[in-house]
């Protein structure tokens, strides 16, 4: 549509205020996003209440495209597996074979990991999930890495809890609402995790890049061991993150450390796990030294 | 338009003693605008940032298609819900939505003609500043991430924007149904 022909007011006093007034709200509208931008740099806590209050408002409507997404995803692969249906029929034999052998294996370590225990006085350190939900919306236009779970204080989700799902660590709770809670993806830029290498235990910490990869940044500097592939999971030192889960594979190698690809990628997730913020054993109490007089 | 005979206008349809709804005409910007900001969070839970701002791409083209339909503080309020749902710090889209209100105000009474390509290319400029401002104001809040990550989004962003043009063109024309009877 053209603009309007005529833009002056002419000589109405009202017209006159009126387009004044309006442009002057425009003007006070940008001064006070930027108020409101200053506040939120200084006290990012202040709009915890209204935006966990939005997200409950939003929640029904997260729930059903959740349930959408998941069927949309299921017709895809359906139509996919067509295709492949021959070789992904014989690679998925062969692989049969090899786990029913390495399942033998898995049986066999777990009785001697029951007795070794036994021995050791050790109970089973393994709580329960605090609740299995969906993820219904994520921050998909922004570069902060923010998404929204189907449970808050209704389900007994609570601040700091880490979110995985059976493919690893997805995330942990930053705010809780009534129904909803939002979760800092592992790769947020601001996500600091620690993480060992699986298989010999290299320390590093896992931060988020910002474009669904994670840097893996090495404690120890040096010569630098990583290789493509390899994977790392939670070292659960510090605590919150529980020792063990699944984190990240290594894609590429970088001069300190590397950048990896995240495991559990929330897009192919349909049920995640809350779970009760792991705490480390605390050290032994030192006894008392004995006041020799 | 088969599925919806009565925008053609050939549909026998009462036309005569029917008026828009007000309520309608006036609210069909705000409510679209309100959905697009809503819209990236529900398509997909993404690992990066690959959905475009549908809520600024729906508010810009609202602007070009209406200049003076919304209100130039319409950024105000809209820009608080986007900022509700995008993950961005809170007051970032308040700032970009009514600084982009003004600039394409400006911009317009200094065109004197308009076209298809020449409203997509003002579209592209205030595309690339929103999402590039967007980064840089997330940057300041959390730790930086570069701007490269970006770049997929505003390919996306501007290859959409036309699409997202028309269906606010559709939305134009929904809006202005007479249906209710005078009385």
């Amino acid at each position: 549509m053209a603009p309007p022909p005529n833009r002056r007011t002419g000589y109405s006093r009202r017209a006159q205020y009126s387009t004044f007034f309006s442009y002057s709200a425009g003007v006070a509208g940008a001064l006070l996003g930027l108020v409101l931008l200053i506040v939120s740099f200084v006290q990012p806590s202040l709009f915890t209440g209204l935006r966990a209050a939005a997200a409950d408002v939003a929640a029904p409507a997260g729930r059903a495209t959740a349930t959408t997404r998941a069927a949309g995803k299921d017709i895809f692969s359906t139509v996919a597996g067509y295709f492949k249906a021959g070789s992904e029929h014989a690679r998925l034999e062969r692989e049969l074979a090899e786990a029913k052998v390495r399942l033998v294996q898995a049986q066999a370590t777990e009785v001697e990991n029951r007795r070794l225990k036994l021995l050791l006085g050790i109970a089973a350190q393994d709580p329960g999930p605090v609740a299995v939900t969906r993820l219904t919306s994520s921050t998909a236009a922004s570069t902060r890495r923010f998404a929204t779970l189907a449970a808050g204080q209704d389900k007994g989700v609570a601040n700091g809890m880490p979110v995985r799902s059976p493919m690893g660590l997805v995330g942990r709770v930053l705010e809780v609402g009534a129904t909803s809670a939002r979760v800092l993806l592992i790769t947020d830029t601001e996500s600091l995790v620690p993480v060992r290498r699986a298989k010999d235990g290299v320390p590093a910490f896992a931060q988020g890049v910002g474009d669904g990869t994670i840097r893996i940044k090495l404690i120890s500097l040096g010569l630098n061991p990583l290789k493509t592939g390899d994977v790392f999971v939670t070292s659960g030192s510090g605590g919150l993150y529980r020792p063990g889960m699944a984190m990240a594979v290594v894609t590429q190698v970088t001069h300190d450390g590397a950048i990896a690809r995240v495991l559990a990628n929330p897009s192919d997730t349909d049920y995640v796990i809350v779970e009760p913020p792991f705490a480390p054993p605390p050290p032994p109490a030192t006894e008392p030294v004995p006041d020799t007089k | 338009m088969k599925f919806l005979p009565f925008l053609s206008g050939d549909a026998p349809r009462p036309r005569i003693n029917r008026v828009p709804s007000p309520a309608v005409a006036r609210g069909t910007p705000w409510l679209t605008i309100m959905l697009g900001s809503l819209l990236p969070g529900l398509l997909l839970i993404a690992s990066g940032p690959v959905l475009p701002p549908f809520g600024f791409l729906t508010f810009v083209a609202w602007r070009q298609l209406r200049p003076g339909l919304l209100p130039i503080w319409a950024g105000l309020p809209l820009g608080m819900f986007d900022d509700l749902y995008s993950g961005q710090p809170f007051g970032s889209a308040v700032l970009l939505f009514s600084a982009a209100a003004i600039g394409l105000d400006v911009i317009e009474t200094h065109l004197p003609w308009r076209n298809f390509l020449t409203e997509w290319l003002v579209a592209i400029g205030f595309i690339v500043l929103y999402i590039a401002a967007g980064v840089g104001l997330a940057n300041l809040d959390g730790a930086p991430a570069p701007l490269r990550v970006v770049v997929p989004q505003i390919v996306i962003s501007v290859l959409l924007y036309p699409l997202v043009g028309r269906f606010v063109a559709l939305a134009d024309r929904l809006r202005l149904t007479p249906f209710v009877e005078v009385r």
